[in-house]
């Protein structure tokens, strides 16, 4: 890495950051409206600094996510306007509306999915790790899920095969310290997750959420581990800015308490050190809050208005194409009654 | 008498029971201090306190196989799984160690436990926060299974699931929280495991339960106003099953819609559809017919998560098409 490189990078990594925290606000704007498909909108405002960890993978490592995974997919090169599209369940979203906010996934940049069950997408990075594993590609996977899924089993049967198998493997707990209502103490007997990663002979890190940089320093680190077949697991200690979901006021926290959270602001951070570091000044990082915001404008308005899927696609992609399809309920009745003799 | 809503009415079955059976205890995820993910259990842990109702980590599997364990021990647990949907987690607990349980150990240890969940399209909750899954519990001997489908039900089907000596599967279903309707705590509906005629009508008889109850009974009203009378009959419990009242009605019309929210093929409905043509065959004027969910996975864009599943339109579109063979215009 060139020191140019390593200067701008930063630098990116606030804008990558911007994107987020813009583009969430306008998920929270389609909900307002009444455009959104749903409520079960999972803002990942906050969490930016997730951007420390995939940005330190490279292209073709592929990643699952939680049902909170707006922001890191943005961070693996998404199109806006096409997420907003998903969310709002238009034909034009990533999962031609099928989906939602829930279920984004885009196989080109190696999103295999996010996931409405807490824990379900991360044993497929194990899978992931074998297929890379197994073909030499060099490629890693990523799983990123919540603090929640601590509580998962499924999490401890692959962190166990990650470590057995050598795999080219990383575990990303993004811990914004509540699932729900349920604040991370109360759901777990003993805090520190790494100490759970290590018992099952994985690298563990952790890093401040409102420390981009400190997040990719630890991530760097368990990248270059993991294409080396040594398993790597990092806590992201962030905040839940907002409610569990648009509807949720979080009336279980109290006003003083998110004020303190809301205060470790990865964005906030991020500005004070890279104006501190003489790597940008105010002008810089106001021009690219106004970027964000202009592009994030013109996602939302993109596509949400555009008509929903016509009914006859219910019943692509349930299997294949050119394989059989389900049979519209229509068909069978109309056989039962218009077809038969009386 | 009093009208109140189906939630209300889940609590207040909940609340009554738990102060005349202090072995009750609510085991789940956010049935404490959020009061539940639908508000069921709002204020329940002020009152019983956080011994009796347990805010658990996400561990689906484990409070469930809790909650085995506790009803084996003397507790009478009620185990929250927040979503139906999440019974994929919950197999083993529930089909492999509460079902079986009485029945593998000759009758020694059975596992009095009440599975509160709820499922059902109508919120846009996608793939795999919006389905109907009771056939994979009423396939499974040793489950109990009821679905209230009115508010009077809800309160009392609950009670009497906390009576039960073995696992019950209690599924509400998520549109449903809302509806309004009388609650008499002191009178039931009909007893545990006996359907009920809903409304009377002799050209055919509509089957059916949960939220489908309600659109059935809509269908039925625009039916009546073209001259075609249907008998609804709310199943609510679907294990165990009476079926005199079910078998009588279609012998008397000769004619037996099945109507279901979950996709359609091996669904309940088709069991009771089987049920029916066995025991109705020669009273039969029409095949016996089942309308369900399409055989898909719930999309989230509103306007196919709508289509994919029958309304009240469609009920009656059906009804009619059945009885008069008058083919609606989607046909
Ligand atoms: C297996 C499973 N159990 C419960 C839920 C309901 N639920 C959805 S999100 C959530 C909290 C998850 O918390 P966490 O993993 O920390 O993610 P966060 O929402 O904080 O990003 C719960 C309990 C679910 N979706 N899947
Ligand atoms: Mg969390």
């Amino acid at each position: 890495m060139t020191e140019a490189r390593s200067n701008i990078a930063p630098v990116l990594r606030y804008a990558a950051m911007r994107r987020i925290r813009s583009f969430e606000e306008r998920v929270g704007e389609l909900f307002l409206r009444g455009q959104s498909a749903g409520s079960m909108l999972h803002l990942s405002i906050g969490e930016e600094a997730v951007v420390g960890m995939t940005d330190a993978m490279a292209p073709g490592d592929t990643f699952t996510t939680h049902h909170r995974g707006h922001g890191v997919f943005l961070a693996r090169g998404a199109d806006p306007a096409r997420m907003m599209a998903e969310i709002a369940g238009k034909e034009s979203g990533y999962c031609r509306g099928k989906g939602g906010s829930m279920h984004i996934a885009d196989r080109a940049l190696g999103h295999l999915g996010a996931n409405a069950i807490v824990g379900g997408g991360i044993p497929h990075v194990v899978g992931a790790g074998l297929t890379y594993r197994n073909r030499r590609s060099g490629q890693i996977s990523v799983a990123f899920f919540g603090d929640g899924a601590m509580s998962q089993g499924i999490l401890y049967e692959s962190m166990n095969m990650a470590a057995l198998w050598h795999l080219p493997v990383i575990f990303c707990c993004i811990n914004n310290q509540y699932g729900m209502g349920t604040r991370v103490d109360r759901s777990a007997g003993k805090l520190g997750f790494g100490g759970r990663a290590e018992a099952f002979g994985l690298i563990a890190a952790h890093a401040e959420g409102q420390e981009v940089e400190a997040v990719h320093h630890a991530a760097r680190d368990l990248v270059a581990a993991a294409r080396d077949g040594r398993p790597g697991f990092l806590e992201i200690d962030a905040y839940r800015f907002y409610g569990h979901a648009r509807m949720d006021k979080s009336p279980y926290r109290s006003p003083e308490e998110e004020a303190e959270g809301r205060a470790r602001d990865p964005l906030t951070t991020a500005r004070a050190r890279l104006a501190a570091e003489g790597l940008a000044d105010a002008a810089d990082l106001d021009r690219i809050d106004a970027a964000a915001a202009v592009e994030m404008d013109a996602a939302l308005e993109a596509d949400v208005a555009a008509a929903p899927p016509g009914l006859p696609t219910m019943f692509q992609d349930v299997y294949a194409p050119g394989t059989p399809a389900p049979r519209p309920q229509a068909d069978r009745l109309r056989a039962v009654l218009s077809e038969a003799p009386r | 008498m009093t009208e109140t809503t189906y939630r209300e009415a889940i609590r207040q079955a909940l609340i009554d029971a738990m102060q005349t059976d202090p072995d009750i205890i609510l085991l789940g995820e956010e049935v404490g201090l959020y009061g539940g993910a639908y508000g069921v259990t709002k204020g329940l842990i002020d009152m019983f306190g956080a011994e009796r109702v347990i805010d658990a980590p996400i561990s689906e599997p484990a409070i469930v196989g809790a909650a085995v364990g506790a009803a084996m021990t003397g507790l009478r647990p009620v185990a929250e799984l927040m979503y139906v949907d999440f019974a994929g987690l919950v197999m083993d607990q529930l089909a492999n160690q509460a079902a079986k349980s009485r029945y593998m150990f000759g009758g020694q240890i059975g596992v009095p436990m009440v599975l509160r969940t709820q499922g059902g399209t109508g919120r846009s909750a996608a793939a795999q926060h919006s389905q109907s899954l009771e056939a994979w519990v009423m396939h499974v001997p040793g489950l109990r299974l009821v679905m209230p489908g009115t508010v009077n039900d809800a309160y009392h089907l609950l009670r009497a699931a906390l009576t039960q000596p073995d696992p019950v599967v209690f599924i509400e279903h998520k549109g449903l929280y809302t509806l309004k309707g009388d609650l008499d705590p002191a009178v039931p509906d009909a007893p545990w495991g006996v359907p009920l005629v809903r409304r009377e009508g002799a050209d055919l008889t509509i089957l059916t339960y949960s939220r489908m109850l309600q659109e059935s009974l809509a269908a039925a009203e625009a039916l009546a106003a073209r001259g075609v009378e249907a008998e609804v009959i709310d199943l609510r419990c679907l294990n165990p099953l009476d079926e005199t009242a079910i078998f009588a009605s279609v012998r008397r019309t000769g004619r037996a819609l099945v109507v279901t929210e979950a996709a359609v093929t091996g669904s309940v409905a088709s069991e009771i559809a089987a049920r029916v043509g066995e025991a109705c065959f020669d009273w039969l004027e029409e095949p016996v017919l089942r309308l369900g969910g399409e055989d898909i996975p719930i999309p989230v864009a509103p306007a196919l998560e709508r289509g994919s599943i029958p309304d009240a339109a469609l009920i009656a579109e059906t009804a009619l098409w059945l009885v008069r063979r008058e083919a609606p215009a989607w046909a």
